[in-house]
């Protein structure tokens, strides 16, 4: 990766959101970005469906290397 | 750079739950057993050698462990750890269907990390072929400081009580007891003496390091071996002349762990104090002067570049790194989620949360829902993990091994298999050995041919 690359890399979220839609209103961006954080975050929910205390307290394995 | 042969190692957590609470349960040394019977039927013990060339076997304290085929490119063993996964995942899926035939009814998970929840630990083992010319004490004062701090961008991050200061970077850091040891189940030592390098002695060492946590990211294991691996370059060409020998080296490892700025500084032997990422830095450019001189490779440069890259991140802010370092995705993801939903740190759904990054089965894992969101950063296609969780690497003996095992599965022979020799027994008797892992062949050391 050249310096420019890791510079760009860097500032990834800011470019990405200039290279992608230019012409967008901030607004608009700022509600796409919270559908798609409340719908990855109804995902998590369906991952965690099961009893998490329960699942924790048993979660014992002996010892390894 | 000069070829090295590589491997990783990887213990697995597991454990069943019932799909209606407190019905039937099975004790994890069942659950291992349903998940090795498909692979190991007729067999005393679960331990097989697969046709990618890989070791899967059931190890100390009843985990499953996949061991990677030898190596000689960091991004192919990424893909090859990538695909002890999957080929785990899949053996999930068909002891499950066992299981409910045999009526028990759940489900398996399986998690690639390091803790489970009372605190026991089980391990993510690295393995570096050396060369055998190096002086033990030398290659072990070098490495320390370097295995101390590398943890700012290979560890796996782990929720902590709350009056310690809710997440830590590193999962084994704390089992970590001693500078050098032999032991692996206790007193666990930064430096790991083990040494069967199963090729030439003479020639050879092997380098088990155990101090290192398991990783879920590509970017985090690629970056892990992959300084590693030159760090150990230097060592064997003796290019690092600084002495970055700290004043305690098990107390850092445990402070820096505990540090998520990455700023708390550590105090060298000659008094100077400098932070992980600092003396990280110090390698970093040791390793720019030794490139100037030495040849260097594109797998290589792109360690460099990453490496590089990763510092800069950690110097300013660490959460600049949250689509590239296990410890930084999940403390993120953790964080977005609590705040979310209204949770404190010390939640069953926190730490529930926190053991679901690891869990290799995708459709419950918080680790494949980022990735499926294009979340992650990765350093292999998906094609290349498939194609080796079927085929060997090319260039390593592992070649030959995978060949062997192919033909045991289709019924052509019979063979016993090893990491350095292949017995032969049907249809009929040859011993071959390899004392140079970098050939991708085993020569014939003796043969006996039977007539009746």
């Amino acid at each position: 990766m050249s310096t420019e690359k890791r510079q760009e890399h860097i500032k990834r979220d800011v470019e990405e959101t200039e290279e992608i839609q230019p012409n967008v209103e901030p607004g608009e961006m700022d509600e796409e970005f919270v559908e798609d954080l409340d719908s990855l975050l109804d995902e998590i929910d369906e991952i965690l469906e099961e009893d998490s205390q329960e699942f924790v307290e048993n979660y014992i394995q002996r010892g390894g290397q | 750079m000069k070829r090295r042969i590589y491997g990783l190692e990887t213990e697995f957590g597991i454990i069943w739950t019932p799909d209606v609470p407190r019905r039937k349960t099975l004790t994890v040394q069942n659950v291992v057993m349903y998940l090795f019977r498909e692979i190991v039927a007729g067999r005393m013990y679960p331990d097989v050698f697969l046709e990618n060339g890989a070791r899967f076997y059931q190890d100390i304290g009843c985990h499953p462990e996949y061991a990677t085929p030898e190596c000689d490119d960091v991004a192919e063993l990424v893909a090859h750890d990538k695909a002890g996964e999957r080929i785990i995942t899949r053996l999930a899926s068909t002891a499950e269907r066992r299981m409910r035939n045999d009526g028990f009814y759940g489900k398996i998970s399986i998690f690639k990390n390091n803790l489970d929840t009372p605190g026991n630990t089980y391990g993510c083992h690295e393995n570096y072929l050396m060369e055998r010319h190096v002086d033990f004490r030398q290659l072990a004062g070098q490495l320390i400081p370097f295995f101390v701090t590398r943890q700012v961008f290979a560890g796996a991050g782990k929720i902590k009580p709350s009056h310690r200061g809710y997440y830590a970077i590193s999962q084994r850091a704390e089992h970590i007891r001693e500078e050098i040891s032999i032991g692996t189940t206790t007193a666990r030592g930064i430096i790991n003496t083990r040494d069967e390098p199963h090729a030439d002695r003479e020639k050879y060492r092997r380098l088990h390091v155990i101090v290192g946590d398991s990783n879920m990211s590509e970017f985090s294991t690629f970056l892990k071996v992959g300084t590693t691996g030159i760090i150990l370059r230097m060592i064997e060409d003796n290019f690092i002349q600084q002495r970055f020998a700290l004043r305690d080296p098990v107390k850092a490892i445990q402070a820096i762990s505990d540090d998520t700025t990455c700023t708390h500084q550590i105090e060298l032997q000659s008094g100077r104090r400098l932070s992980a990422v600092e003396l990280q830095w110090q390698y970093l450019e040791c390793a720019k002067r030794y490139l100037e001189q030495a040849e260097s490779d594109s797998t290589t440069n792109q360690v460099m570049a990453r490496w590089e890259y990763v510092l800069t991140c950690l110097e300013s802010d660490p959460m600049q790194l949250d689509r590239e370092l296990d410890w930084v995705i999940k403390w993120k993801w953790l964080q977005t989620y609590l705040t979310k939903r209204g949770l404190e740190w010390d939640a069953p759904q926190v730490k529930h949360l926190d053991l679901k990054y690891h869990n290799v089965r995708q459709e419950e894992s918080l680790y494949y829902t980022l990735e499926s969101r294009a979340e992650i950063e990765r350093i292999v296609r998906d094609e290349q993990i498939r194609h080796a969780e079927q085929f060997p690497p090319e260039r390593t003996r592992a070649k030959f091994r995978g060949k062997f095992i192919k033909k045991v599965n289709e019924g052509k022979v019979l063979c016993g298999v090893n990491w350095s020799y292949i017995q032969l027994y049907e249809p009929y008797q040859i011993l071959y050995l390899s004392t140079d892992p970098f050939k991708p062949e085993f020569d014939e050391a003796s043969r006996t041919i039977y007539s009746i």
